[in-house]
């Protein structure tokens, strides 16, 4: 594709500005369908806009302690990786913006990304309740990465391929074969929770442990990012997820093909949703003992199990 | 849990829709106090007893009595309306008070008007009795 | 990255989201493990029991409510309880059933609300939204029996000031039929439920010999298996007249807690049933005198939080001498620093939420006698003290005007 084309998709469709409009309304369904769950009435659509309005629209201060650059930047790299690692990811085709062998290791590094910028940010925040936070979600990372990876290793290694864009036009090719993978797509889906520090994971943000976590000192712009890196990142997830262990209907005609990749995000997210009203948060100790005791086993099993069906078929 | 989450997805929120859909409060409820001073003999039990010093109870002259209640001081616990001799303090259902500024909260009930004078005695007829005196 | 040697000071409080009203506890942390916890109380200090002194006994019964939302009624009735026992006044029965039919039913609003804070501080936010929406029914129908939410100003000197209509009892047992449904529920969902189970058990753990040292009260007592209850202990209002158990549990921690707490409200709504069933009929008041009789009393009263305690000292005039409180959540604090002995600070909101902490009630004045002695200050001294306190810490409050005046 031409440069300028490139550009255009990469800024606007299906990149940045489509991604965030998705965020956007990923957080509404989320909140919404959480309300709803325990009997409440949950926000209009246009909440999470107005709430980035609001935060737009707020003094912005930063902490005399702290340290100003990197308080600065790491919002701006959160979202920056997000928007990267979308464009890795086949949507409602077989193929991404820009596949390659090898992205899905990149976009699973892309995606550690925002962690990391959490960390820092909360690190250099010079509070001690973000400096807390800090810790707690780079422990976190130890205890929800590997079974977060070894699920995505597993449709791979049927696949035979280390490019996402790959998988999904394997799957596309031997239909029903993406239903042996469903061990690790329950796998998937708990460490995404894990990711996206939310419900029962969402120690770093421990609203009434720690404040606010890492976010404690943020406000205004800077925490308007923050926000809106998290949403992209939800879709994002979704999406990766999505692509790799449902990669049905990628061959239908534009605008249904739309309509089938809206409508797994969609399930995605309302299974996150649902898990989010489910539980109760857990301690720190208590993750990582579940992550390393029950998660990580079953993504080894389904390892095992795709390399058996590999050696049948 | 989750088939009772999945339930409350399909019921009606339990969300009031307040202050779209008014709320009606049930009936004794305590919130604005309400003084009918036409029935005031001004004992001033409703003071002496007000644990807010709320209300003041002012002599107009003529047995008429003017009452006025702080409402930013009030706390709604009803004592006055409970120990007037008269019952001349209600407590409506009305708790919408919110204002901009403490000098509104300041109600005053002004004391009736005054009784016209007697007329003098001039017809031979028997006068019609004058109505008991309402206090 | 901090060794695990480093200690980290983290305040919790005075605000905090953890804390519904503020009180201090600075923890001291290494990594993830809690060492020690230093407490501060008196954030909450309103001075009501000096403004007791000031108001007569018909005024305070409306101040002493306001000691607290929820145990308003508690409070309410330890303090006319008091003043009652010292004019010699002997109630009608009915107005004893109904302070008791309200007192269970504001026991009935705290324990749902407990039950949704604890909710709340695990990060369960589903419950805290269910057990609130079950809150509202016994609220509406307080607010029907009594005219308002919270702070229902039932008590007057002598008995009660409103009675309950025999209209009202069928919605009373309707409401409390609902409400068992729901609470069945709940007990179904702590005991089954994984993440509960993993954050509540082995939580904040009190020893028996422990909650006796420290002298806890209330649900924190009885889930460490101290069986005390004011209620059968010293029998007042229309206690002695009802069948109840108390409730005790021998697992000594937060999910112990949980349980007492739960079974209470099964056992208050039996109660209820009881008290709508014999409720005797006659006055609901005698007359009391404007002026008390010199004496002392002491009325207790089982709060949903736990023992409450209020002494009252009469001198013949119409203005009480001293009224002081004890709020049980004074007797659970000190508590609270043995439970969160190398617990995790991730504990911490939930150890603290597992007493029912109600700092309103809890700050009164105490005098503490140190190696010192003890020193008093009037007004003008503590003006001056506070000036000089803070001016050496770079802040100059020395041209603020006091209002000499503080009553009504």
């Amino acid at each position: 594709m031409t440069v300028g084309t490139a550009v255009l998709s990469i800024l606007v469709f299906p990149g940045f500005l489509f991604l965030v409009v998705l965020g956007l309304a990923g957080e509404f369904v989320d909140r919404r369908l959480y309300a709803r769950l325990q009997n409440r009435q949950g926000p209009p659509w246009y909440q999470p806009v107005a709430d980035m309005l609001k935060l737009f629209g707020k003094e912005d201060v930063v902490p005399e302690e702290a340290d100003r650059r990197v308080f600065n930047l790491a919002p701006v790299f959160a979202l920056a990786a997000v928007v990267a690692a979308s464009l890795y990811i086949p949507l409602w085709g077989t193929q991404a913006l820009l596949p390659f062998d090898g992205d899905l290791i990149v976009v699973v590094y892309l995606l550690l990304i925002p962690t990391l910028t959490f960390f820092l940010g909360g690190w250099t925040s010079s509070s001690v309740f973000a400096t807390l936070g800090a810790m707690r979600a780079i422990t976190q990372v130890f205890a929800y990465e590997t079974p977060l990876l070894v699920s995505l290793l597993a449709p791979a290694l049927l696949a035979n391929s280390w490019s996402i864009s790959g998988i999904a036009a394997y799957y596309s090719a031997h239909p029903w074969l993406w239903a042996v993978n469903l061990i690790g797509f329950g796998v998937a889906l708990v460490a995404l929770l894990g990711k996206l520090e939310r419900v029962p994971f969402d120690i770093p943000e421990a609203e009434t442990e720690i404040v606010a976590g890492v976010f404690t000192e943020y406000s205004g712009r800077r925490l308007a990012f923050f926000r809106l890196a998290i949403d992209c990142e939800a879709i994002v997830g979704a999406s990766l997820v999505a692509a790799i262990f449902l990669p049905f209907g990628l061959g239908l005609a534009p605008w249904l093909g739309i309509l089938v990749y809206l409508a797994k995000v969609l399930f995605v997210l309302a299974v996150l949703a649902l898990l989010r009203t489910l539980f109760a948060r857990l301690r720190i100790d208590q993750m990582i003992a579940f992550c390393w005791k029950v998660l990580a086993p079953i993504a080894f099993l389904q390892v095992l199990v795709n390399l058996i069906v590999r050696e049948l078929i | 849990m989750a088939p009772s989450l999945l339930r409350s997805l399909f019921r009606k929120p339990a969300t009031t829709r307040y202050p779209f859909v008014k709320w009606e409060m049930p009936d004794n409820f305590r919130a604005r106090p309400v003084v009918h001073t036409e029935n005031c003999i001004g004992c001033k039990m409703c003071v002496r007893n007000c644990p807010a010093a709320a209300i003041q109870i002012e002599d107009k002259g003529d047995k008429r009595f003017q009452a006025t209640i702080d409402l930013g001081r009030c706390v709604y616990c009803g004592q006055c309306a409970f120990v007037c001799p008269k019952k001349t303090i209600e407590l409506t259902k009305d708790f919408e008070l919110a204002a901009f500024d403490r000098a509104s909260l300041v109600v005053v009930y002004d004391a009736p008007p005054p009784k016209p004078a007697a007329e003098p005695q001039t017809s031979a007829e028997p006068k019609p009795a004058e109505p008991a005196p309402t206090v | 990255m901090p060794n695990k040697d480093k200690i980290v000071r983290v305040p919790i409080g005075p605000q905090h989201p953890a804390l519904k009203e503020p009180e201090s506890f600075m923890v001291d942390l290494q990594g993830e493990r809690i060492s020690s916890v230093a407490l501060r109380l008196g954030y909450n200090h309103r001075g009501i029991e000096k403004g007791c002194e000031e108001r007569t006994y018909v005024q305070d019964v409306y101040l002493i409510e306001r000691v607290c939302g929820i145990c308003s009624h508690s409070h309410s009735t330890a303090f006319v309880q008091a003043v009652e026992e010292i004019a010699g006044l002997e109630l009608p029965r009915r107005a004893k059933y109904i302070r008791t039919l309200i007192g269970e039913l504001e026991r009935i609003h705290s324990h749902l609300l407990w039950l949704g804070v604890a909710g709340h501080e695990i990060g369960f936010d589903t419950l805290l939204m269910y057990t609130w929406r079950d809150r509202e029914l016994v609220m509406d129908l307080l607010a029907e029996l009594t005219g308002n939410r919270v702070h229902y100003a039932m008590n007057v000197i002598g008995g009660v000031k409103r009675d309950v209509a025999l209209d009202q009892y069928a919605r009373i047992l309707s409401v409390v039929d609902a409400l068992e449904e729901r609470t069945k529920y709940y007990i179904e969902l702590a005991m089954t439920e994984e993440t509960l189970a993993q954050r509540l058990s082995g939580v904040g753990y009190l020893s028996k010999a422990d909650a006796e040292r420290l002298g806890t009260v209330g649900p924190t007592a009885r889930a460490s298996g101290v069986d005390r209850d004011t209620r059968r202990d010293d029998p007042y209002a229309s206690y002695d007249e009802l069948e109840f158990q108390v409730i005790t549990d021998e697992r000594c921690d937060v999910f112990g807690r949980t349980v007492v707490r739960l079974g209470e409200l099964m056992q208050t709504y039996s109660m209820i049933r009881q008290i709508l069933k014999q409720m005797p009929d006659g006055p609901i008041s005698v007359k009391a005198p404007l002026r008390i009789p010199a004496g002392e009393a002491v009325g207790r009263y089982e709060a949903p939080r736990g023992e409450d305690v209020h002494y009252v000292r009469a001198n013949g005039t119409d203005k009480p001498e001293r009224v002081k409180v004890r709020a049980p959540t004074l007797a659970n604090t000190q508590s609270v620093a043995k439970m969160l002995e190398d617990g995790y600070l991730a504990d911490l909101p939930i150890v603290v939420a597992a007493i029912d902490p109600c700092f309103s009630c809890t700050d009164r004045m105490i005098g503490v006698r140190g190696a010192g002695g003890a020193k008093v200050m009037n007004w003008e001294e503590l003006v001056q003290y506070g000036v000089r306190w803070h001016r050496e810490r770079g802040v100059d409050l020395s041209s603020l005007k006091m209002r000499g005046d503080v009553t009504a």
